[in-house]
């Protein structure tokens, strides 16, 4: 980008590559306006949707590469939301799933070269959190009514601790989605605002070679960032969520 | 729920709106091309995840997004697989069953054979045991027989024994009367036959029986 532009010398702008811009020139951002950030949302779905039903239209009971693949993720998504939330967490299965391919396909895509990442965006990644949040506090009251605030009143606790405990499980409560939010958008932002600036030193022929290997070595952990980024997001959606179901516990 | 950061987007908000006309004339040349680049984003704040003006328009996106990925995959998606994973269970299932039921098969195949080759054997006992009390039975009534066969000739050879025997005294005495009374005429005497008789008896006692 602009790097390239003044040419030679150093110049770093690793935060470039998170600019929202028009995909059909011009400069002004309304909200219809089709951006890169439309670009890699609509790339984003249309990768999960490739591999969860082109993948699938097989239904081979010995299952291809792109199928198993699939099942995987399906698995891994299931069998998490059956072991933390309970079978009755099951009924929510398919929107955590949506999250899960959502976020682990928004971060891979964003890896590759001259790519936007949306999941590096607090916008995305707050929505996606208020979703979560309001979601399961949603779901809280309707399944337990005032039941659902015995999650702050921790009954195994001394009854003159419980006031304390009750402020601090309220902070924590609310601070939900902002951790959320942050521990991912803060992830993408940093290993790729990383990468960017040891691509930049590579410009020096000295330090090229080392440049060059840290910006391998980086990229690999950032496939790896990636997926556990995604993981760890969808847990704790299910955590929330069984909370929301059984708060007593 | 971002106060800090709606604070500091507020802020380069404002300072982006103030600036934004003479945006271009304000910089050096130097950052004409980043600042195109960036242009109606907020400098001050450094990051473009900051930028309050592009929220709109992500969010819609976003929720967009959102809204078919879940509608694709609960829709299509989710059934088929959920579909695909029954099946394979109870293809699984079916042939584990199917496997049981030929083992139990094979386990009863085994006792047949087992049961028949018992039988077979106990069948063929029997059989050995009844051929030898017939040929013991038949047996012994062959000894038999050639028992008595073998006392009756005995018998009959003895009776023969017994009737040679007795001729053999009888013409034995004859000829010894006979000898005795010509050897006395010869002699010149005179032997009446009732003396010779007497005679030839009381010498062949000893001799005959």
């Amino acid at each position: 980008m602009a790097t390239e532009a003044t040419g030679g010398g150093l110049e770093f702008h690793p935060m470039d590559q998170f600019v929202v811009k028009p995909l059909f020139g011009g400069t002004d951002v309304h909200w219809w306006t089709p951006t890169n950030v439309t670009l890699w949302l609509a790339l984003t779905a249309l990768a999960s949707i490739a591999l969860l039903v082109l993948g699938t239209r097989g239904r081979a009971v010995v299952p291809n590469r792109a199928q198993s693949v699939a099942e995987m993720a399906y698995g891994l998504v299931h069998k998490m939301i059956e072991d933390i939330a309970g079978k009755d967490g099951l009924q929510y299965f398919p929107y955590v799933l949506t999250l899960f391919m959502f976020i682990c396909f928004g971060n891979m895509l964003g890896l590759v070269p001259t790519a936007f990442t949306v999941t590096s965006h607090i916008a995305v990644t707050g929505v996606l959190a208020m979703a979560v949040f309001i979601g399961v506090t949603v779901i809280g009251f309707v399944k337990n009514g005032s039941h659902f605030l015995e999650l702050f009143w921790i009954k195994s606790a001394p009854l003159a601790v419980r006031p304390i405990l009750a402020v601090i499980e309220v902070i924590s409560y609310f601070v939900r989605p902002l951790s959320l939010s942050i521990r991912l958008a803060g992830n993408m932002i940093a290993g790729h605002a990383v990468i960017k600036v040891f691509a930049g030193f590579a410009a020096i022929a000295a330090v090229a070679p080392v440049a060059i290997l840290a910006v391998v070595g980086m990229y690999a952990f950032e496939v790896l960032v990636a997926f556990v980024q995604a993981y760890v997001f969808t847990i704790l959606t299910c955590v929330y969520l069984k909370d929301a179901l059984h708060p007593s516990h | 729920m971002f106060s800090l950061l709606q604070e500091a987007a507020t802020h380069a908000v404002e300072h982006s709106e103030g600036e934004i006309v003479g945006h271009d004339a304000a910089h050096g040349t130097d950052a004409a091309a980043y600042g195109a680049d960036a242009a109606g984003h907020a400098e001050a704040a450094g990051l473009p995840q900051l930028d309050l003006t592009t929220f709109g328009n992500q969010i819609f996106w976003l929720v967009v997004t959102l809204v078919v990925l879940y509608l694709v995959l609960s829709r299509v998606a989710l059934p088929r697989i959920a579909a695909v994973l029954s099946d394979r269970q109870g293809a699984i299932t079916g042939d584990l069953m199917a496997a049981e039921e030929f083992k139990q098969k094979a386990r009863a195949a085994e006792a047949a054979y087992d049961k028949a080759l018992a039988d077979a054997r106990t069948e063929a006992q029997s059989i050995v045991a009844q051929n030898r009390a017939e040929i013991q039975a038949e047996l012994d009534a062959a000894i038999a027989k050639a028992d008595a066969e073998i006392a009756a000739r005995t018998a009959e050879a003895e009776g023969r024994l017994r009737e040679i025997r007795a001729s053999s005294d009888v013409s034995a005495r004859e000829v010894a009367r006979e000898v005795t009374a010509q050897l006395v005429a010869s002699f010149g005497g005179n032997a009446d036959a009732a003396s010779v008789d007497a005679a030839v008896d009381a010498r062949m006692k000893g001799a005959v029986q």
